[in-house]
């Protein structure tokens, strides 16, 4: 049977809702699951962890070198922990691509990037060329599967467990050769982006910051999160974490509005599991109405106010 | 102060990639080959960095078969000083890869080993982290801004949540993002220049380097397609579309 040990991603203090999507990965797997957590106080996320189905036991691994997550700290300490477990599971996100080829190497294994669906214990699909060719993989069963989960590919597992909750210490020497200087974090009270049902997204088409107003006003009044093309984050217009994309955010929401964006496929990669796709742009020929569910051409800032005033 | 940069071919960004119907792999025969965008990206950080006296010398490596040399000519052109191939056929694996890049570092006593964040063709994301792991050294993955001082390396990485800034000690090991910088065009000049800068080939087996056991690819398939949907013609269309199932 499998023994999965969930690393966790903590962020403002509590589980990242990535965590129950890697949870269904793990569930899809099969077998024992164990969520650790690193941080100097992990009692909040712990919480969340240990209440989600199909947990059986929550690892925290509380100390105060974990205050900043850093790769090079943490790594040694997750590949202490690994001891005794077929599957690592690390989330798609930054987070999790940052640590887990460390952990990955140390341990002498390939890593598996991006599971986007599991055949069973040693068997995976993951996405290559911008998600335009999906592999099948077989990692070798005898030795520990380290690997990221692609978040938009599962359904976050229900709450509903009480797992019980363990402190757990790793005698790993950290290095101190790397440190946090600071984090600029972008505050924003609308819904997150990897986590949002609706999606509003802007393109080069918008032209300013300033004209990206129209983007945000709109996707105010449908509740929706803000994304963004790699030629709107590169001319400056919005924040890079707002990127979609094969090197952004991949995504998955009910709803994606696509303004002003031509529909590469970098851009593409980010968006294939929406449920529906809306192409708004003025080029009747541009590449994104060949997958939009519904398209629309005409003038963004004719449009996007219209709309805005009849949803 | 030394850089080494890694330099990777693979398929054009902006090649339709076509995934062969026996299912065995995408279709390579005639298709256009460039280095890495991030790599590219990596080697233009390199020679700012070796134009603001940051960096004296500038050493591309590549790791594949004998086509690959093209790219370290690319690499050459940007500016590097010299390029080391390591010649291997076949499937490389980011394992691999990391194994035999770690020991051209150390071979080289570089300072600084820059790298692209992800290679557009297995997507992987994992060579540089598996190099700063296997020479126990400091990473910053996702470099937006790379600040190089006699000691220590500053960079500022995009994550999830933001910017974020960390300070490693050298040698150190970065993988770039998109916003670091714009590369350069390569002039005529500069690319007969490459022509003549050294470039040396070496194997797996003078590095002391073993492949990694890997992942087996059982198969590969094409993407689910999206169907191409409904044209509306105007917002009101549009918007009682949406109502209609419940979406806004
Ligand atoms: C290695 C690599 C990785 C990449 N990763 C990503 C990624 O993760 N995400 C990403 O998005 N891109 C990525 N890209 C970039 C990608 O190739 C495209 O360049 C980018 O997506 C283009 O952005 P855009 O659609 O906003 O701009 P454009 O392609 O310039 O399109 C603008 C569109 O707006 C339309 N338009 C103009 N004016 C109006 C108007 N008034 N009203 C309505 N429509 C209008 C135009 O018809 C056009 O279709 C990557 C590229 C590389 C090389
Ligand atoms: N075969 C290779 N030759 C040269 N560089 C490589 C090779 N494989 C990976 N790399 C480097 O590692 C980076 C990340 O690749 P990957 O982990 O495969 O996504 C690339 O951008 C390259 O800089």
């Amino acid at each position: 049977m499998s023994k999965i040990l969930v690393i966790g991603e903590i962020s403002d203090g509590k589980l990242n809702a990535g965590t129950a999507k890697v949870m269904a990965a793990a569930t899809a797997i099969g077998g024992e699951v164990t969520i650790a957590l690193l941080g100097a106080d992990v009692a909040a996320a712990a919480e969340g962890a240990s209440k989600l189905a199909g947990v059986s036991k929550v690892l925290k691994v509380e100390r105060a070198e974990n205050a900043h997550i850093l790769a090079a700290t943490f790594a040694p300490q997750i590949v202490e922990l690994s001891k005794g477990y077929s599957h690592v599971l690390f989330p798609g996100t930054a987070f999790g691509k940052d640590i887990a080829p460390r952990v990955a190497a140390k341990l002498d294994v390939q890593q598996v990037s991006d599971i986007m669906a599991v055949h069973g214990a040693s068997s995976f699909d993951r996405p290559t060329y911008a998600g335009n060719a999906i592999l099948t993989v077989d990692a070798p069963a005898e030795s520990t599967i380290v690997a990221t989960v692609r978040l938009a590919s599962f359904t976050a597992v229900a709450e509903g467990g009480s797992a019980a909750i363990e402190a757990a210490s790793t005698s790993a020497v950290l290095p101190t050769h790397t440190r946090f200087v600071k984090l600029e974090a972008q505050k924003s009270e609308r819904p997150d982006l990897q986590a949002a049902n609706k999606v509003v997204s802007g393109g080069r088409a918008l032209g300013s910051a300033d004209a990206f107003k129209i983007i945000y006003s709109f996707a105010d009044k449908l509740g929706a999160a803000v994304g963004a093309s790699r030629a709107a984050v590169d001319s400056g217009y919005v924040p890079n974490d707002l990127q979609v994309g094969q090197t952004g955010k991949i995504i998955a929401p009910e709803l994606y509005f696509a303004i002003g964006i031509s529909g590469a496929i970098q851009h593409l990669a980010g968006i294939k599991d929406a449920r529906t796709i809306v192409a708004i742009n003025k080029d009747p020929e541009a590449p994104i109405f060949e997958i939009a569910d519904y398209g629309l051409v005409g003038d963004l800032f004719s449009v996007v106010p219209e709309m805005e005033s009849k949803v | 102060m030394k850089a080494l940069v890694s330099v990777k071919r693979v398929v054009d960004y902006n090649v339709r990639i076509q995934v062969k119907p026996d299912g065995s792999g995408v279709v390579t025969d005639g298709v256009k080959f460039s280095m890495n965008p991030f790599d590219e990206i990596a080697m233009e950080e390199a020679v700012r960095l070796k134009e603001k006296g940051k960096i004296t010398e500038i050493i591309a490596v590549t790791i594949g078969g004998a086509k690959c040399e093209e790219t370290l000519r690319t690499a050459l052109a940007f500016g590097a000083d010299r390029a080391v191939h390591v010649k291997e056929e076949g499937d490389i694996q980011p394992l691999t890869a990391a194994k035999a890049l770690a020991a051209v570092f150390k071979k080289e006593g570089a300072n600084l080993f820059l790298l692209g964040k992800q290679a557009i063709d297995d997507d992987a994301n994992q060579t540089g982290q598996m190099v700063a792991a296997l020479l126990d050294l400091p990473q910053a993955t996702f470099a937006s801004k790379v600040e190089l001082e006699a000691a220590k390396v500053t960079v500022t990485r995009e994550v999830d949540a933001g910017l974020e800034t960390l300070e490693l000690d050298l040698p150190a090991i970065v993988t770039t993002d998109l916003r670091l910088n714009e590369p350069r065009y390569l002039k005529l000049p500069d690319i007969m220049k490459a022509k003549k800068k050294p470039l040396e080939a070496i194997s797996f087996e003078s590095l002391g380097v073993t492949a990694a056991a890997g992942l087996k690819t059982a198969k590969v398939s094409a993407p689910p397609k999206r169907s191409k949907g409904v044209m509306v013609k105007t917002v009101d269309e549009l918007v009682s579309a949406l109502k209609a199932k419940g979406l806004v």
